[in-house]
């Protein structure tokens, strides 16, 4: 019944990547696959004592009164610190104010039920977790309560338990703490009660952040801050191009800077360890290095982009196709084609890459910002020379995440421990900004050219994309067993291939480029741009029928309510019908992403080639949720997330070199450019979607979409430009 | 030598004085609130207050902080009993949390400074400090809170 629940939780196209991350987990050595709760009895821990009753992998009661929550998923500012705890700590019924959290070691015990593996991303934490720590819970209070029945020697059906004590009658009450010893000597159950959704206390309401009093005071540990004795601190020079490969280097002057211990070539580059940051950042600087630069030496994104272009002009690999489009276009009263551009996004966590090793004889221990456990810790450990087991990871807060330190190759991980190799220390290593932006693993750029056309009545009939750009997973260990029957790579296509539009006639065809340029998921991943593109041209067509672009949505999306609904939602809270100031304008835009519905209405104004956006309304249905106000949160920081990359981000490359290195060449939203921002979340009782990435797709579209409302003109390219505008 | 005081507590070090003083504080001194994001005053994350005054200290050498008081994260008020901490509780700001030191730092020298600022002040006074996660909106908000607590608080 439970891996039926779990089951449930996937839906639509989120399948896609979800099925690449249970088939990764093959790939990368036979590690636990499929959907797969473990059984209460089989998290059952042994670090039960006098003093602490843990019942199972994921809570820890100490006689001091504090519930300890366990947390498989990484902290990256989603709020994953706080949901999971509601859920286990609402079945519990524990008194709030004494729970804690603390982040799981890498074990198979705390692996992703969906996904086989120690893993944060896919936006998948909540509806993963949901069943995992309400049991959880449930089971630990279950131990509590038979614990004090035996101590009154009452039945347990007379005991009822409340705010971190069982009662029964009305004068007999012990506390959890009080209650350590007894539970510990108990066999958890095999099954659990759950509650009545009808008598949750924590689960649907907007409780606060447990992690926020030490985000306030600076005693939160990110990678960057751990500090160990004795401990060395590195940087790296690596290759100015991709896949160039260091030929010899000169290090008499940086050798002989102060501070300096040691400089040796790895395969990442040469790195530099010193006792301090600034000495070997400096001691880098004066370091001469001969490069062989390789075949990427003449690589231009304007170039890329170019061919792309042409490529779009043949059919690519068939990924949907729907009745006759070519047909139907050739008949459509009125068509229209555009070519939509996005580039190569860097992830731009705030906190940059790093990660701190302490190599011993047979052990190694590694302090990092991972989302992706399991598979650092078997990078660290075939480095190292060990078995997995004598590795230890330590999951530390992380300074943003966004999909980029969930590595594919552990490259940040795999680097630390071959400069641990040759510190002979403990060891630091820490990315510079200028480093961590030019370390790949982007964003990839893409093209979709789109032709679609419309009947005498102004319907849309016709609809093809052609869609070119990198694979994600080609070219990682993951791509055999991922790609095995498919050419194209549906995290390309996700969210084009499910166009939810009753268009009778569509196709989706897919060109992979073959680039050498390291590239990720980033937050919404392929829904970052199909979005855009899918949504963009939604609007051309609808400018072609001369219909209102809300209207000309709805009439093509009758028969998907969650879209519909979101998409009225948003329209409604905006005040879709009322007449605007002159000069602004307001586009509108929908998508579904990670099992969660999302409509953003965005306000903008265009003065002298500057978009401002005054005000955005984005409306978000992600089933049956734990916590409103981290939705809240992630949704307003996921369109700012989404509004940064379409106004400003763009990475660059001419003669294979980055273009760009810092916030000021590739900047984020500010303050000052940032609109008000209003969040509206559906009622429901569908099962739960994810809530990190969905809040970023409709961003992008919704304001191109405004532009062209109060400009005339259509952004086919971001980041945007008003002198490109068409 | 180098001397100044950090959180009210004299210091003197031995250390190249081009070295910036982010580095300082968080390696000789270990205190790691304060953040690196950029190493070129674009972020903000390495806010802290040199004699009352916010700095960016990734591109402020440490021979500036001498003689000087320099507050950090740290010394804004341990116990969260700040203004703008409670307001930030209150509003529930941090994400991932990185960036939330220098953006308090540079708040509590709007605050000291105009005590009941309008959203154009908080925009001059905040648009240098970077928030990847977006809690841009909150942090509108606790500043605006903040005040109000201050105001409170100093009718008492």
């Amino acid at each position: 019944m439970i891996r039926r629940r779990a089951a449930e939780g996937i839906t639509g196209k989120g399948m896609q990547r979800r099925d690449f991350l249970r088939a990764s987990v093959a790939a990368s050595g036979g590690l636990l696959i499929g959907f797969h709760f473990p059984r209460l009895s089989q998290l059952a821990s042994a670090q039960s004592s006098a003093n602490v009753f843990m019942p199972n992998a994921f809570v820890r009661i100490g006689t001091d009164e504090r519930v300890t929550v366990i947390v498989n998923h990484s902290e990256m500012g989603q709020g994953v610190y706080t949901s999971l705890p509601m859920l286990l700590a609402d079945e519990l019924d524990a008194d709030w104010t004494k729970v804690g959290f603390e982040p799981a070691p890498v074990d198979p015990k705390y692996n992703h039920p969906a996904f086989g593996m120690q893993i944060t991303g896919g936006s998948s934490s909540v509806w993963s977790g949901l069943e995992q720590f309400r049991q959880a819970g449930a089971a630990a209070r279950a131990m509590l309560v038979a614990a004090a029945a035996q101590q009154w020697n009452v039945d347990s059906s007379t005991c009822r338990t409340e705010s971190g004590a069982v009662l029964s009658g009305s004068n007999r009450k012990l506390t959890y703490g009080q209650l350590v010893g007894g539970a510990a000597k108990l066999t958890p159950p095999e099954h659990v009660q759950l509650k009545d959704p009808k008598t949750f206390k924590l689960i649907g309401k907007p409780i606060k952040r447990l992690d926020t009093p030490e985000k306030l005071n600076g005693k939160a540990v990110f990678g960057i801050d751990v500090k160990l004795p004795g401990m060395l601190t590195a940087v790296v020079a690596r290759p100015p191009i991709f896949g160039a490969k260091m030929k010899s280097f000169d290090d008499s002057r940086a050798g002989a800077m102060p501070g300096v211990r040691k400089i040796v070539a790895i395969s990442a580059g040469v790195t530099v360890i010193a006792d301090t940051f600034w000495q070997a950042k400096m001691a880098r600087e004066a370091l001469r290095i001969e490069w062989d630069e390789g075949r990427m030496q003449t690589f231009s994104t304007t170039q890329m982009m170019r061919d792309f272009r042409e490529r779009a002009k043949s059919p690519g690999t068939s990924v949907r196709k729907d009745g006759d489009p070519a047909a139907a276009l050739a008949n459509a009263a009125k068509k229209v084609e555009a070519v939509y551009e996005v580039p190569y996004l860097s992830h731009l966590m705030m906190e940059p890459l790093n990660c701190v090793v302490d190599l011993r004889a047979g052990s190694c221990e590694v302090w990092t910002g991972s989302q992706f456990q399991t598979v650092d810790r078997a990078n660290a450990a075939k480095v190292a020379g060990l078995p997995n087991e004598k590795v230890q990871l330590h999951t530390t807060f992380l300074g943003g995440g966004f999909g980029r330190r969930a590595n594919p190759q552990s490259d940040f991980v795999v680097e630390a421990v071959q400069v641990a190799k040759a510190a002979g220390a403990p060891v630091k290593v820490i990315w510079t900004r200028e480093d961590d932006m030019a370390g790949g693993w982007y964003r990839p750029a893409f093209l979709h050219a789109i032709e679609g056309g419309i009947d005498a009545s102004g319907n849309a009939v016709s609809w093809r994309s052609r869609l070119v750009g990198q694979s994600i997973m080609a070219g990682t260990p993951f791509a055999a067993v991922m790609l095995k029957g498919k050419d194209y790579d549906p995290a390309s296509v996700e969210g084009v291939d499910d166009l939810p539009y009753a268009i009778p006639n569509v196709a989706v065809e897919s060109h992979q480029a073959e680039i050498n340029v390291p590239v990720q998921w980033l937050r919404s991943v392929g829904h970052s741009h199909t979005a855009f593109a899918v949504e963009c041209f939604v609007d051309e067509l609808a400018a072609l029928a001369g219909k209102d672009p809300y209207q000309f949505r709805r009439a093509m999306l009758e028969k998907q309510p969650r879209h519909l609904g979101v998409l009225d939602l948003a329209a409604q809270k905006a005040g879709w019908d009322k007449p605007l100031p002159k000069g602004m304008g307001r586009g509108i835009a929908v998508h579904f992403a990670f099992g969660s519905y999302s409509a953003h209405v965005a306000e903008v104004s265009v003065t002298d080639g500057r978009v401002r956006i005054h005000r955005m309304v984005c409306a978000i249905d992600c089933g049956r949720y734990v916590n409103p106000g981290i939705i809240a949160a992630q949704t307003e920081g996921g369109a700012i997330f989404g509004a940064s990359a379409a106004l400003f981000q763009e990475l660059t490359f001419e003669n294979g070199r980055l273009q760009q290195t810092n916030f000021h060449t590739f900047p984020a939203m500010r303050m000052n450019e940032c609109p008000e921002i209003e969040t509206q979340i559906v009622e429901s009782n569908e099962k739960s979607g994810g809530i990190g990435e969905p809040g970023v797709p409709c961003a992008a579209p919704a304001i191109a979409n405004a532009i062209f409302a109060v400009t005339g003109k259509r952004i086919r390219r971001l980041p945007i430009r008003m002198t490109e505008a068409v | 030598m180098i001397g100044f005081s950090v959180n009210g507590k004299r210091v003197d070090l031995d250390v190249d004085p081009s070295t910036p003083l982010l580095w300082v504080i968080r390696e000789q001194l270990g205190l790691t609130g304060t953040k690196y994001g950029c190493g070129m005053a674009q972020c903000g994350a390495c806010t802290i207050h040199i004699n009352g005054e916010a700095a960016r200290s990734c591109v402020a050498p440490v021979s500036r902080a001498a003689g000087t008081s320099v507050t950090t994260i740290e010394g804004l008020s341990p116990d969260l009993s700040n203004p703008l901490q409670r307001a930030w509780l209150e509003e529930d700001v941090p994400q991932c949390g990185y960036c939330q030191s220098g953006q308090l730092m540079s708040a509590a020298v709007l605050l000291r400074d105009k005590p009941r600022p309008t959203d154009e002040d908080i925009d001059d006074a905040m648009t240098g400090n970077i928030c990847r996660c977006g809690t841009y909106p909150r942090i509108r908000r606790a500043i605006h809170r903040a005040a109000e607590i201050a105001a409170k608080g100093d009718a008492r």
